[in-house]
Order: structure tokens, then C-alpha cells, then sequence
């Protein structure tokens, strides 16, 4: 606990007799610290979320950088068909001749910026959304909160198939689709927040001098929730990657040409047995990143909110 | 209590009500359901095209094919399906029939999986089994609900084919024909229970599980288990009568809450087993534009939730006997 150590060092400072002649709050050797800056320390000390965090960069290099640099391309038709993996195909290649590492790369490129899309726009609406429900209370309230509740009675994969299915296959179409369903969860918990925050102290002496409604909700309330919202943001990544999979491998999601890693376990799912290697990497890489998304996303749970480490679930 | 319960059902149906209508309205304007007619090559003559638009009500306007629907509901009429010699009412419930027997199973597999592994991981926190039990959660959680049930399915027929008989079935959800009267067709339609159930219960036990060790580890921890301990009961009369009971309580609201995700993924569960069951119903519904049979597949999935809702909110007075329905 190096923040004890300090603390002790400081108060004796504080007992030398000579007067300091800097500002008052120079008087600490502490060095002064913001929220961010703490948040990020005891993020940095998690082991699990940040060795996940070095997994997930890997993997989207991987996907980005390997992508652009690998020799073939998502449809490129190799000569070699049904080859088991070797030096040349590293994750093999299905019956047409497809090289299996260059569709698993495009796959994982095409989740992840549907998850990441669906995380910033499902949270930007609804951190906004239930915010303002909260902040106003009254019918605003009952009005917004009515509005997200409706979607949350709405079953999701079905509605999600549907809409996904009529309006069309591109990655950043379905991402909407998925954002327009996921954005009420997130209300929900920013209004909680925000319903708590409203009544302390912070927000009556901000008022009291004079701010505005606006600059209440947005300098003094949001900041004030992000932790929740970030933690809830990582985990709506990874569900968004689960049910982006699961629409594309009903055939609902990304149509071909493009590919996604859903698709790529529909369309090999027959191959479980003949050419394993097909099924198999799509699947891992889908564990890996919800996987690795998960743990960083407990990191960052206790990082905001140290106390609650103890009985974690 | 019986007032309680019917008064939450009778809230609910406005609810319902609005989320039919909502549903209604986004599938009516996104889709058109006469696109499999006019597609046809060569193309139907108009008079053709009149007669199956005004069968499918699309003459009307939009809100009165609503209320024709809502209406219709009342008298047993589900409206008409795209598919002209499908009666949606007897095809859905049937369907649902299937679904729901995969649903049941699976939740109760899961459930009483995830209360025995909570329970063990939270008495022996941080021991072997903990955490064996936390790794395997935390991939059942990441792992997507149709990959685990492909393999699954594919170590199935691998075993059969060893032994050269069929012993795990992996295709539908009963056999065409069984031999031999009600015992077998029951062993039968148990047979093809059990991957399929295997599946569904696993993905949903890892969340479960989870959830019930931190419960039963924020219990245990609290001051009166220690009172109980320190008074002298026995260590396992105080894990199963102070400790489970009040951990329960909070698991049962997870569970509630996790049935609408349960129906998803009895959905994919379906698709890779084959099974004709609601699951399929949804997917075909949605691929034919078949507004009015997604409706009845919604209006149908959704008393499901709220029911079963309702049956956890009654668990609540069950399990702490504080909660008074007044």
C-alpha cells in the first residue's frame, strides 16, 4: 500500500514548524491524483484483465493488421481445396479453396466493429436517455422509462432476426438493429445512477450557482456515472458478439460475400467431423474475444468500484 | 395471494397488448408479405395478386389490420398465414408444445446444476472445485449456444457410430415411427431430449451458477450464519436452512429475469438439432414475412415470460416469508 506510506511521510511534513509558503493544497507530498488516474492504477494492477487486454489487442491485430497483410484475401479462390492446416493455409482451407485464416480474420473484423458499433451507440443513447429521465423525474420519466421498457418486454433475438432480416446484411445495418434493442438496458442503469447522484450535495451546490439543467446532466451527473456505464458498455460488447453470432449462424446476419464469425460456424457447422479445423477456429476465436471482453470487464468493474472486489459473483 | 396473481396478470395485458402492436407495426412496414407471390416467374396475373392481398387483409389499412387481429384472437382466429393451408393457431401451439418441453427440462438441469456448484463453491471458497467450477462457467458463458451444441451433437454421432447403434438421437425431436405402444414412444421422445437439453441447460447454468456462489458467499459471510454457527447447529443445517434459503431469493429474480435469453437460445438450440418446434416456426415466419404468424408466435412467447414471472414473484413469498402479498 504505497498510498499509506505517502500519507504518513506527509503528515510528517506537515509538522515542520516552518510555514509553507505555497497554496494550501501544494502542502501534501501526495501527489494529487484524479479519478481517472486511480481508476487506470488499479485497473493496471488487475492481472486477469490485463493480461486479457494484451489477448484482445493481439487478436485484433491479428485480424486488422494480419488481414491487410496476409497473402489472400476473404474470396480468393486457392488452387488447394479441403487442405488440412499447414505452413501455407495456417487454419487450413474449406472445399472451394478459400484460405480458412483469411475468413476467420474478416470474420473477426466484422464482429468486432459490429460489437464495438452497437457498444457506442447503445450507450451514447441510452446513458443520454435514462440520464434525463432520472435527472427530471415526473412524466418525463414515466415517459422515457415507459418507452425503454417497452423494448425490454420485446423478445430480443426474434425482433433482432426480424428487423436484421428486412432491412438488410450489411455489418453496420445489423450493428443498428442490435444497438436499437441493447440502448434501453443501458438506460435503465444510467437512470439508477443518475436517480442516487441527483440528490447529493455536488449537484444542490451547482444549482444553487446557478447552472443550468444541461450543464447539470452533463459535466456533473454523466461523469459521475461512467463508471457504471463503461463496465456495462465492455459487457454489451460481448453480448452484442454472442448475438451477432447467433443471428448470422441463423442466417439472419452478414450475408455473404462478407463473412462474419457466426457465418463462418454455420457454414462449416457440417465439417465438424471431415475438416474440423474449418468449425473450430471460428469457435475459439469467438471464446477468446468474449472471453477475454468478460475479464475485462470484471477488471474494470473493480477498478471503479473497489469495494465491491470482496463477494463478486 | 390468488388476488396478487391475478391482478398481475391482468397489468400485464396491456403490455402485451402494446409490444403485439409495436411488433405489428415494425414487421408490417419493414416486410412485404405478398414478396413470394410477385417474385414468382413467370409473374401472377394481377387478379391473383388482388385476391391474395386481400386474403392476407393488406387492403386494409394499417390499424384496422391491427384491431381485425387483436379482435380475431378473442374468437380463436390468428389470422391468415401466408401459407394457405396453415392454420397459424393449431401450428403454433403445437410447435410451442415441443419448445417448451426443451425449455422445462433444460431450466430445471441448470438450475438445480447451478444452486449444488454454487453452493459447493462458496462452503469451499478458493478450493480445487472452485475453481474448476468458476473456469468452466466463465467458457460456458463465452462460448456462443449453437457451437457448443454442434459439437456436442457431432460427439453424439461419433459415439453411435462406435457403437453401431443408435444411442444419443441427434435429428428431430421424435422419430417418424416408433415401434410399440406409450412406453416407447416416451423413451423415444426422452432420446431425443437429451443433447438438445444438455445444450440449452449448459449455457444457461454458467451465468446461474455464478450468480448463485456470489449470493451464497455474500450470505455466508453475513452476521447471522455466524450466529447460527457460534450457537452451535450444525455446519450443514445452517448451509442448507440459513444459508441456501435466503440465497435463493436473489437467484430467483437471475432466473426470471433470463427467460426471455432461454427462449433465444432454445431457438439456435432447434435450428442445429433440427427440431420442428416454435423455434423453427420464428425463422420460417420471419423468412416468409408471415406477419400474422410472428405475431402469434410473440403473443405466445410472451404470456411465457410473464408467467413464468409471475411463478418466481409467488417463489418470493415461498422463500422469504417477510414478502407479504397484500
Amino acid at each position: 500500500m504505497p498510498e499509506k506510506i505517502d500519507a504518513e511521510a506527509a503528515t510528517a511534513q506537515v509538522v515542520v514548524p516552518e510555514p509553507a509558503k505555497q497554496k494550501a493544497d501544494h502542502e501534501f507530498t501526495v501527489a494529487e491524483r484524479s479519478q481517472a488516474q486511480l481508476v487506470l492504477r488499479r485497473f493496471l494492477q488487475h492481472k486477469l484483465a490485463m493480461a486479457s487486454l494484451v489477448m484482445l489487442i493481439i487478436i485484433i491485430l491479428f485480424a486488422y493488421v494480419g488481414g491487410a497483410l496476409w497473402k489472400y484475401g476473404v474470396n480468393d479462390i486457392t488452387p488447394d481445396n479441403s487442405q488440412p492446416p499447414s505452413l501455407s493455409h495456417p487454419f487450413g482451407t474449406d472445399a472451394l479453396g478459400h484460405d480458412a485464416m483469411a475468413q476467420v480474420m474478416r470474420g473477426t473484423q466484422v464482429s468486432l466493429q459490429i460489437s464495438v458499433l452497437v457498444a457506442i451507440f447503445a450507450t451514447l443513447i441510452g446513458a443520454i436517455w435514462g440520464a434525463v429521465a432520472g435527472y427530471y423525474r415526473g412524466w418525463v420519466d414515466s415517459l422515457l422509462m415507459r418507452v425503454a421498457d417497452l423494448i425490454l418486454t420485446l423478445p430480443l433475438l426474434a425482433v433482432a432476426a426480424m428487423l436484421a432480416h428486412n432491412i438488410g446484411g450489411t455489418w453496420w445495418l445489423i450493428a443498428i438493429v442490435i444497438a436499437g434493442l441493447y440502448w434501453a438496458y443501458v438506460s435503465r442503469i444510467s437512470r439508477g445512477v443518475v436517480l442516487s447522484l441527483r440528490e447529493k450535495e455536488f449537484v444542490e451546490a451547482a444549482r444553487a450557482l446557478g447552472a443550468s439543467d444541461r450543464r447539470i446532466i452533463f459535466r456533473h451527473l454523466m461523469p459521475n456515472a461512467l463508471g457504471s456505464i463503461i463496465v456495462y458498455a465492455t459487457v454489451l460488447v460481448a453480448l452484442s458478439i454472442l448475438l451477432e453470432t447467433a443471428l448470422s449462424f441463423l442466417g439472419f446476419g452478414v450475408t455473404p460475400p462478407d463473412t462474419s464469425l457466426g457465418l463462418l460456424v454455420s457454414n462449416n457447422q457440417t465439417a465438424v467431423d471431415t475438416r474440423p479445423w474449418l468449425f473450430y477456429f471460428p469457435g475459439v476465436f469467438i471464446i477468446l474475444i468474449v472471453l477475454t471482453i468478460n475479464f475485462i470487464g470484471d477488471g474494470l468493474r473493480d477498478a471503479f468500484d473497489p469495494q465491491q472486489t470482496k463477494v463478486r459473483a | 395471494m390468488l388476488a396478487f396473481a391475478l391482478r398481475r396478470l391482468f397489468v400485464s395485458i396491456p403490455i402485451l397488448i402494446v409490444s403485439t402492436f409495436v411488433v405489428f407495426l415494425m414487421a408490417s412496414l419493414s416486410a412485404n408479405p405478398l414478396s413470394y407471390l410477385t417474385a414468382r416467374n413467370p409473374p401472377p396475373s394481377p387478379q391473383v395478386i388482388a385476391v391474395e392481398r386481400h386474403r392476407l387483409h393488406l387492403d386494409q389499412p394499417l390499424l384496422e389490420r391491427y384491431w381485425t387481429w387483436l379482435t380475431g384472437i378473442f374468437h380463436g382466429d390468428f389470422g391468415p398465414s401466408v401459407d394457405a393451408t396453415t392454420n397459424i393457431r393449431t401450428e403454433v401451439f403445437a410447435r410451442f408444445g415441443v419448445t417448451f418441453r426443451l425449455i422445462f427440462l433444460a431450466m430445471l438441469v441448470a438450475l438445480v446444476l447451478a444452486v449444488i456448484v454454487g453452493v459447493i463453491s462458496a462452503v469451499r471458497q478458493y478450493s480445487k472445485f472452485d475453481y474448476t467450477s468458476t473456469f468452466f462457467g466463465f467458457l460456458f458463458l463465452s462460448m456462443p449456444a449453437f457451437w457448443f451444441a454442434i459439437l456436442l451433437k457431432q460427439a453424439g454421432i461419433s459415439i453411435n457410430d462406435s457403437a453401431g447403434d443408435t444411442i444419443f438421437y441427434t435429428i428431430g425431436s421424435n422419430s417418424i415411427y416408433v415401434n410399440g405402444g406409450a412406453g416407447a414412444q416416451l423413451s423415444d421422445t426422452l432420446g431425443h431430449m437429451i443433447l438438445p437439453t444438455i445444450s440449452l441447460a449448459l449455457t444457461t447454468y454458467a451465468a446461474w451458477s455464478r450468480f448463485s456462489r456470489g449470493s451464497m458467499l455474500e450470505v455466508l459471510g453475513s452476521d447471522y450464519v455466524r450466529l447460527a454457527r457460534a450457537k452451535g447447529l450444525p455446519r450443514w443445517t445452517v448451509t442448507r436452512k440459513h444459508a441456501l434459503r435466503n440465497a435463493l431469493i436473489p437467484l430467483t429474480t437471475v432466473t426470471a429475469l433470463d427467460i426471455g435469453s432461454i427462449l433465444g437460445g432454445a431457438v439456435v438450440t432447434e435450428q442445429v438439432y433440427q427440431w420442428q418446434g416454435a423455434g423453427t416456426f420464428l425463422l420460417t415466419a420471419i423468412q416468409k414475412s408471415d406477419v400474422y404468424a410472428l405475431e402469434a408466435w410473440l403473443l405466445i412467447a410472451a404470456t411465457f415470460v410473464i408467467v413464468l414471472n409471475l411463478i418466481a414473484d409467488l417463489l418470493y413469498g415461498v422463500l422469504d416469508p417477510r414478502i407479504r402479498y397484500a
